[in-house]
């Protein structure tokens, strides 16, 4: 008799453990999903974009060769060469990277070491609402003031080119740079600059020769984030690039990138048009690919 | 530790009855427009007939109980809509291609349109014959002082591959896209070439009658002033047909008669309200 009410104890406790087990499970169970979706939606994008671009040269015999290396792009007359697009996009990035990297890199290294707090207040969170502003709105703004600027100053017959689009996509990279770049530099332990000044070092030396080589992969890496920021980005791009179908041979040529191409004519694309576009979108993916690639070398290396 | 609980269970039911009256108001609001008993009919395609077609809808709605949604994609898109029943009418504002015809499509002439060679306001070339134009878009004259103008080099605008404006101006004008001269700019719309040429001296574009405004300045072709009358009077040769496309099957009573309602005088009368030129 005595002993059933601790028995009773016990299947109670049993009970709420069961309770407490199966809302454990369920949660993870749910978090799991959430987690299997991005899986999901990345295979759906891969698996779709790679079928449907992938169906002209398996099925219709074009061929992927000259689909990369031809310099003509009519898709009304079936002439699909990516290759003005593809190098339009690595100048573009490269030359966005020569602008983009020495001022991201300077901003955060000012903002980690040398700014006043009060300055720094104002600077970071400048930099974070940059990083905010829709894309779109880059574009207007270097249509309507990078371009006619450009047209005006340099005597141009037309404004939209390389150039506007290395500058528009310079300043959209920044935030990237900057804000992975300063979280890099932060992570420097003070007892490297504590010795390097104690050694007699200046402030500026310490920091180009000590800190930033100490933040080396985290730099890396906010440079490979800018770059796919730049080589993705479309919507900007498409105002100010032009679209012309030419292999830019100056900074004043207006070009057509590869994002460029996709969203300006799939709106009006079909048949082999649309998959031919869906094929320049592979190009681009593996370009994105590549680049995650490297980040991921980088940060491991970085780990060790 | 129980404060905490507390609130994240009050969260959780906060949450919960958001949800919970949102799926509501959304049944509410689909039951409502289920319950009036409209018909729709799904219209998409060219952005040249779109905005004509917005006021058509917009007038045809006020007075009879249909729901037109109107989508502005292009042509080529449109066109693939109404062949797949994803749209009840296709817009098209040029002539279908053979692969489109054997689909089995009908197509209406709702209107015509002009096309209209814009140049920047300062400049004074102001008249270019058809073949001058075909030289220009070819890349075979290059500065607008080879016409009479200032010496200053020309820049071309055209539309995208696979735009219906853009097939319309090549076939009538006569080059191909692979003519085109390269360096020409892309732009996407009818109202982007136009803010393209408005901003540069040096531009020459093409856009639709509907969009012209003081910001651009037009060209006569062969000495033809770029007018409805001239359109209608077979005069000014850079005019093409508006067309509404479907398959007979697909036509619901309701798209009949706004398909009839636009060929009616009062239809045909917002068309040339609209800057469109109508079939009378």
């Amino acid at each position: 008799m005595a002993s059933l009410p601790i028995e009773n104890q016990t299947t109670n406790n049993r009970k709420s453990n069961k309770k407490k087990y199966f809302l454990e499970n369920v949660s993870s169970k749910v978090f799991l999903f959430c987690a299997l979706l991005s899986v999901f939606s990345l295979l759906l994008i891969i698996g779709f974009v790679f079928y449907k671009g992938s169906h002209p040269f398996i099925a219709e015999g074009y061929s992927f060769i000259d689909f990369i290396f031809g310099t003509d792009w009519v898709p009304s007359e079936d002439q699909f060469g990516i290759f003005p697009m593809i190098v339009a996009s690595v100048y573009a990035t490269i030359g966005a990277l020569i602008i983009g990297v020495p001022v991201g890199l300077f901003t955060a290294i000012f903002l980690s070491e040398l700014a006043p707090k009060s300055m720094a207040k104002i600077i970071s969170p400048a930099v974070q609402l940059l990083a905010g502003i829709p894309s779109v709105l880059y574009g207007v703004f270097g249509l309507a003031i990078i371009v006619p600027f450009l047209q005006n100053n340099l005597g141009l017959a037309k404004g939209q080119s390389l150039l506007a689009v290395i500058l528009v996509l310079a300043i959209m990279m920044l935030p990237t740079i900057v804000t992975v770049a300063e979280t890099a530099i932060r992570a420097v332990p003070k007892t490297y600059r504590e010795g390097s000044l104690a050694l007699g070092a200046s402030e500026i030396g310490t920091i180009f020769k000590v800190v930033v080589p100490a933040a080396k992969s985290g730099i890396m890496a906010a440079i490979v984030l800018g770059l796919g920021r730049a080589i993705g980005e479309t919507m900007a791009v498409i105002l100010v690039a032009g679209n012309s179908l030419i292999i830019p041979t100056s900074l004043t040529d207006s070009m057509r990138p590869l994002t460029t191409n996709i969203a300006l004519e799939m709106g009006y694309a079909f048949g082999t048009h649309q998959e031919m576009l869906f094929a320049t979108g592979i190009v681009l993916f593996s370009f994105i690919l590549l680049l995650n690639f490297v980040l991921a070398k980088i940060s491991s290396r970085g780990g060790n | 530790m129980r404060l905490i609980k507390k609130a994240a269970n009050g969260l959780w039911l906060l949450s919960l009855v958001a949800v919970l009256t949102a799926c509501g108001g959304n049944n509410e609001n689909e039951a409502g427009s289920l319950n009036e008993g409209k018909d729709t009919i799904s219209i998409s395609g060219s952005t040249s007939v779109g905005p004509l077609a917005e006021k058509l809808a917009f007038n045809y709605e006020e007075n009879q109980d249909v729901n037109i949604e109107i989508n502005q994609i292009g042509s080529s898109a449109g066109i693939t809509n109404a062949i797949s029943g994803v749209s009840e009418i296709g817009m098209s504002s040029r002539d279908l291609k053979p692969e489109e015809k054997e689909s089995g499509l009908d197509e209406t002439v709702i209107a015509y349109d002009g096309i209209v060679v814009v140049v920047h306001p300062s400049n004074k070339v102001d008249n270019l014959t058809t073949e001058q134009v075909k030289q220009i878009f070819t890349g075979k004259i290059t500065n607008w002082k080879q016409l009479g103008g200032d010496d200053k080099e020309i820049v071309v605008v055209s539309r995208e591959d696979g735009s219906g404006s853009r097939d319309a101006f090549q076939e009538i004008v006569g080059y191909t896209s692979g003519e085109l001269v390269k360096s020409s700019i892309i732009a996407s719309g009818n109202g982007n070439i136009k803010t393209t040429v408005a901003t540069n001296e040096h531009a020459i574009g093409f856009i639709s009658f509907e969009y012209i405004d003081e910001s651009i300045s037009t060209v006569k072709i062969n000495g033809v002033e770029a007018t409805a009358e001239n359109v209608l009077r077979q005069k000014y040769s850079l005019s093409r047909p508006f067309l509404f496309v479907y398959k007979k099957d697909h036509l619901t009573d309701a798209g009949q008669q706004f398909i009839d309602y636009i060929l009616s005088p009062e239809g045909q009368a917002i068309v040339s309200e609209t800057g469109a030129i109508s079939l009378h």
